[in-house]
């Protein structure tokens, strides 16, 4: 295409007064059709700004001085329409093409899965491992993500990437983009989700995240400590871990007051009464059951909590009830 | 030659309420009125008053933003504010704005007639506004809806714990108070013309009101089955919009969209309208091209219904939708360049004085190009993806909807304020609001074109600290521009209770509606006009007419 | 018809001229043939908002009945055909009677007139009737809309094919759209009421602006129960 070499010359890569840093491939691309808008656009303001205002001036009402009649221009008129759709064709084209190439996903993509709820992200990569809020991906390499959410409608943005999608709950969205630099990239919600009742219980504006651009030596190091309990550490600390890591504490305190969700303090073994007014005693199974399928058994009084499912491996479920049972 | 009466003639003694339509006092000759005129006010009232509300929810909204964290309220309560804000402003002010307020009070005279018309229907269409505004309130009081204005499911059907579905019934109710504003004009503008008022001598405040009532009554019943259907969805389950029943949010989004986005022609032509006005009476000349402004805002009404889905483009439509839409989008800006460029041309060798309702018409069409140029970033497909759901967005619609509507609207209320009124306003404290306003609202809102292109999305009760100093810079516009508002109403305030009698045509405007006598008479006219050259040709004007002592 | 206004000069509020201003001519229109021509106008206008308003309820069908054809074809069977068709034969009539009530009173024929209208207001409560029945019988079987939804087996048609698990979307979309229907039905029973007592009064002997429009509106409301039947009643 003509305008690669004029691509390759403009290097919008590191941050700029309206742009973030790029970390992707497509981004550069973006950044180049977001530039020439913006200059097009300036030029368009000045013009007309300066035309109007000149004018202004020389046509300032003076005694003795009338406005000439209006003489109409057709040929002018359509030279305005047509140059401007002249121009708007081109602009289309171009974003069109950039939109499709980066929307087609390279034949060896990764694919990772990503979900949405309120208010956090897991990813879920191909090893079958997930992990909340941050999202390693190896430089270089080309990736696919796969999208949905648990409850609203979210917004996956990856701005330094130039990229969003909706995650919409019931359906699979996808995007695909390839990282190209090393370091961390902030990923926000984009589409409102709400807040917590309680002061600090997060929302919208906390469904905060970073890509980790790493290589791809540190990628597979990083997949292997997810899968496992970290060295060193204990069954309910690394409960605790996981506890603080996936934002249970936005509805679940540990230290006895109320939330979205009920209180940790002293669960382990409690007796709950059900929506359905049966009795339940807080033990492995319900916490394992609450956790992959929340909406089973639900405790009375928590009928509006919405929480969404948690897809752990029994390690890590094994881990939170051994934290749990020390939350007295 | 002249067309209209501007004294009374004959031996007839008129009825002093005939002489002046505000002659007649008490509450029921207000309650009970079917004078346009007093309708007009009646509505000018209403929504200057919902607009100081959602005034007041903005600079709450900028006060919390001026810190990260809690600044003066919760996460829950901002988005509340955040969305009454958008939710009064769309609804109980800009939409019924310029046409219920101005264009009730001069469409019939413009068109040299006593009334629109249906007057009852008219009369009714405020007091079902007011009925709708009632529940709007009610939910207000009961502490607000948090849903975004645009309602999004399934939050709003199933998970926010506001009161929706009076909010919801609100807008419903409101709805119908367009519609049948849209009817009537639409009637008027047919069928009650003045003899020789043929269509190319319409004014274009006129073909304006025109365009805005066809959009009006064939967008705005998508909206009320979009409501409709989102109150049974919340209430009773039915499952439309649910994915956990079957339904699909997204569907949702398109039905809201199909109204919404015509919706901002609503917003936004009249303006254009008001602002054709003003730049030909105050460059004394006729408009560049009048056949092509008039011809684009029905342009306009037709290409805004196809390009809905601009607004879904990483909602997850297909990737021909979204090329489809995106295309759209493109041929819709054309219309409003045209305007523009009309504009600026019949300023060329005219007679340009610079009052105060000019600078108005001059300011719109500065913020109105940056907003409209704006908009193309967003129809570019792949620049829109890094920039959907930012502050880019929100600094894009602030631009047409404030720099365009607003402006134009204030622009139009001190323009014909001496005509409805019969009082001058202090032109030196006109000029003082404006440079408030027109300083405020940039500082306010071209910041958040940054703010938007760097990431920070919209929606945000909290943000990252490296954007905290692009948003105290933007809190401090919203103080100027409040200011420059106080202004202007401590001024409008003076001139009622104080100002300068108003002379018939103060501006020297060649137009019909300053033909007539101020105070202007019940029946708009002393004797019926007829109508022999269009409203800008100022080379047929008489020097009586054009007099404006 | 011509675009122009013919006004008639002079002073409008001046009563020597009285006798060119009829009673039933309004006060800002110059002439009773402008006046009726507003009113055609603004009600060919209502009347295509009214389209689009139900556009939204045939779209949801549209698009719901595309994703799930089996499930709309499966809970269709659940509707009583014979008392659909019964109520479009009904409204078809009505549509009749009000168009011959809008000739009677176009000659002036009062008490013709009086007969249609009756007539007309008899049928639209027929076919509310006839719906109270038909939806009685479904609030019975449970086939409710959305959460409601909850099918009794003993009151489904016999041997009708299975319902789907999300059947339930089709009777949100039938009660929707026969509910909005009722109500358009039921202010049309009012408007008729109301054309009726101004009928009684002698309103329609020279000017039947209102009877024409009562029965446009009604019209209307008849073609979108004509496209619901089909689309609700007879698929399969």
């Amino acid at each position: 295409m003509f305008l690669q070499p004029l691509i390759d010359a403009v290097e919008p890569v590191s941050s700029t007064v309206q742009m973030p840093a790029a970390m992707s491939e497509g981004a550069e691309s973006i950044d180049w059709l977001f530039y020439g808008i913006y200059w097009f656009s300036v030029v368009f303001i000045v013009g007309i700004t300066g035309a109007m205002l000149y004018f202004v001036w020389k046509y300032r009402r003076r005694p003795g001085v009338s406005a000439a009649p209006t003489k109409d221009h057709t040929g002018l008129e359509l030279f305005w329409t047509i140059l401007p759709l002249g121009m708007c064709v081109v602009m289309f084209h171009v974003s069109y093409k950039t939109y499709i190439t980066n929307a087609i996903a390279a034949e060896n993509s990764m694919e990772i899965r990503v979900r949405g709820q309120r208010w956090s992200w897991s990813f879920q990569y191909p090893n079958g491992e997930s992990e909340p809020t941050q999202l390693w991906l190896p430089i270089g390499k080309p990736i696919r993500l796969i999208m949905s959410s648990s409850d609203v409608l979210h917004s996956f943005y990856v701005p330094a990437f130039r990229l969003k999608k909706d995650t919409v709950p019931g359906m699979y969205s996808q995007i695909a983009f390839t990282p190209n630099k090393l370091g961390d990239a902030q990923i926000y919600c984009a589409e409102y989700c709400g807040a917590g009742a309680a002061e600090g219980s997060g929302g919208h504006y906390s469904m905060l995240g970073q890509v980790k651009i790493v290589t791809a030596e540190e990628f597979e190091k990083h997949m292997k400590e997810i899968s496992k309990m970290p060295d060193g550490m204990t069954p309910d600390k690394w409960g605790q871990e996981l506890y603080v890591k996936n934002n249970c504490a936005t509805c679940h305190s540990v230290d006895g007051s109320a939330g979205t969700g009920p209180t940790f303090k002293g669960v382990y073994g409690r007796k709950e009464t059900l929506t359905t007014g049966q009795q339940v005693e807080v033990d492995d199974n319900y916490i394992r059951e609450s956790i992959l399928r929340p909406q089973a058994k639900i405790v009375k009084g928590f009928e509006t909590g919405n929480m969404p499912p948690f897809v752990f491996t029994d390690e890590k479920i094994e881990a939170l009830i051994a934290y749990l049972k020390t939350v007295k | 030659m002249a067309t209209v009466a501007t004294h009374q003639t004959g031996g007839h003694a008129h009825d002093p309420n005939e002489l002046d339509y505000l002659a007649a006092k008490g509450f029921k000759s207000w309650a009970l009125t079917l004078d346009h005129k007093r309708i007009g006010i009646m509505y000018l009232v209403a929504v200057l008053m919902s607009f100081a509300l959602g005034g007041v929810l903005a600079l709450l909204v900028r006060l919390e933003l001026f810190t990260t964290g809690h600044t003066i309220m919760s996460a829950a309560q901002y988005n509340k504010v955040f969305t009454m804000h958008g939710v009064v402003m769309v609804f109980l002010f800009i939409i019924p704005s310029i046409p219920a307020a101005m264009g009730n009070i001069f469409l019939p005279i413009m068109l040299g007639t006593k009334d629109v018309a249906f007057p009852k229907l008219n009369l009714a269409s405020f007091y079902i506004y007011c009925f709708g505004a009632c529940f709007g309130l009610y939910a207000l009081l009961h502490g607000g809806v948090d849903t975004g204005w645009t309602f999004y499911t399934p939050y709003s059907s199933k998970f926010s714990e506001t009161p929706v579905i009076p909010m919801i019934f609100a807008a419903f109710v409101m709805g119908f108070s367009s519609i049948l504003t849209g009817v009537n004009f639409i009637a008027t503008v047919h069928k009650m013309r003045a003899p020789g008022l043929n269509w190319r001598r319409l004014p274009l405040f006129v073909w304006s009101m025109y365009a805005t009532s066809i959009i009006q009554v064939l967008a705005t019943p998508v909206l009320a089955i979009t409501l409709f259907l989102l109150i049974f969805e919340r209430a009773f389950g039915l499952g439309i919009f649910d994915p956990s029943m079957g339904g699909d949010p997204v569907l949702f989004q398109h039905f809201f969209w199909f109204y919404s986005h015509p919706a901002v022609y609503i917003m936004i032509v009249p303006g254009m309208g008001v602002v054709s006005e003003l730049i030909c009476t105050f460059s004394r000349r006729a408009p560049f091209g009048y056949m092509f402004i008039a011809m684009s805002s029905l342009g306009l009404a037709l290409l805004g219904f196809l390009v809905w889905g601009h607004h879904l483009f990483v909602a997850g439509m297909s990737e021909y939708a979204t090329m489809v839409f995106s295309g759209l989008t493109f041929l819709v800006g054309i219309p409003s360049g045209v305007k523009v460029f009309n504009w600026v041309t019949t300023l060329y060798k005219g007679s340009i004085s610079l009052e105060s309702p000019m600078l108005y018409g001059l300011g719109f069409i500065f913020l109105f190009t940056i907003g409209g140029l704006t908009g193309l970033f967003l129809a570019m497909l792949a620049v829109d993806v890094h920039l959907h759901d930012t502050y880019f967005v929100v600094a894009h619609f602030h631009y047409v909807m404030v720099g365009g509507t607003v402006i134009a609207f204030i622009g139009g209320l001190h323009y014909w304020w001496p005509k409805f009124t019969g009082k001058m306003y202090n032109e030196r404290m006109a000029q003082v609001a404006f440079g408030l306003v027109f300083v405020g609202f940039n500082v306010t809102f071209l910041t958040q074109f940054v703010l938007g292109s760097r990431g920070m999305p919209r929606r945000y009760y909290d943000y990252l600290p490296e954007f905290q100093s692009l948003h105290q810079v933007s809190t401090m516009g919203s103080w100027l521009l409040g200011a420059g508002f106080l202004v202007m109403l401590v001024m409008f305030i003076q001139s009622l209770t104080s100002g300068k009698k108003a002379p018939r045509n103060p501006w020297g405007s060649a137009a019909l509606e300053w033909q007539t006598p101020t105070p202007i008479p019940f029946h708009n006219f002393l004797e019926q006009p007829v109508i022999t050259r269009g409203p800008y040709d100022y080379h047929l004007a008489t020097e009586e007419e054009l007099a404006h002592d | 018809m011509t675009d122009t206004a013919v006004a008639v000069p002079g002073d409008a509020h001046d009563h020597a001229h009285d006798h060119a201003h009829p009673d039933y001519l309004a006060h800002h229109f110059d002439t009773p043939q402008q006046q009726f021509d507003a009113a055609k106008i603004g009600m060919w206008s209502f009347l295509v908002q009214e389209i689009l308003f139900f556009s939204g309820v045939f779209v949801a069908y549209g698009v719901f009945r595309s994703w799930y054809p089996e499930t709309f074809s499966a809970a269709a069977q659940q509707l009583n055909r014979p008392m659909g068709a019964t109520n479009t034969v009904v409204l078809l009539f009505s549509s009749l009677t009000a168009a011959l009530a809008v000739r009677s009173s176009a000659l002036g024929k009062q008490k013709e007139t009086t007969r249609w209208l009756i007539l007309t207001i008899a049928c639209a409560f027929i076919f509310l009737t006839v719906k109270y029945f038909e939806y009685a019988h479904k609030f019975e079987g449970g086939l409710l809309p959305g959460k409601y939804f909850h099918p009794h087996a003993a009151h489904l048609v016999a041997g009708s094919p299975v319902l789907p698990a999300n059947s339930h979307v089709f009777f949100s979309i039938y009660f929707m759209a026969t509910g909005i229907h009722g109500i358009h039905v039921l202010v049309g029973i009012g408007v008729f009421l109301w054309i009726l007592k101004r009928n009684l009064r002698g309103d329609f002997k020279q000017y039947n602006a209102g009877v024409d429009m009562a029965a446009l509106y009604w019209h209307l409301v008849d073609l979108v129960w004509i496209y619901l039947f089909p689309l609700l009643y007879l698929i399969d």
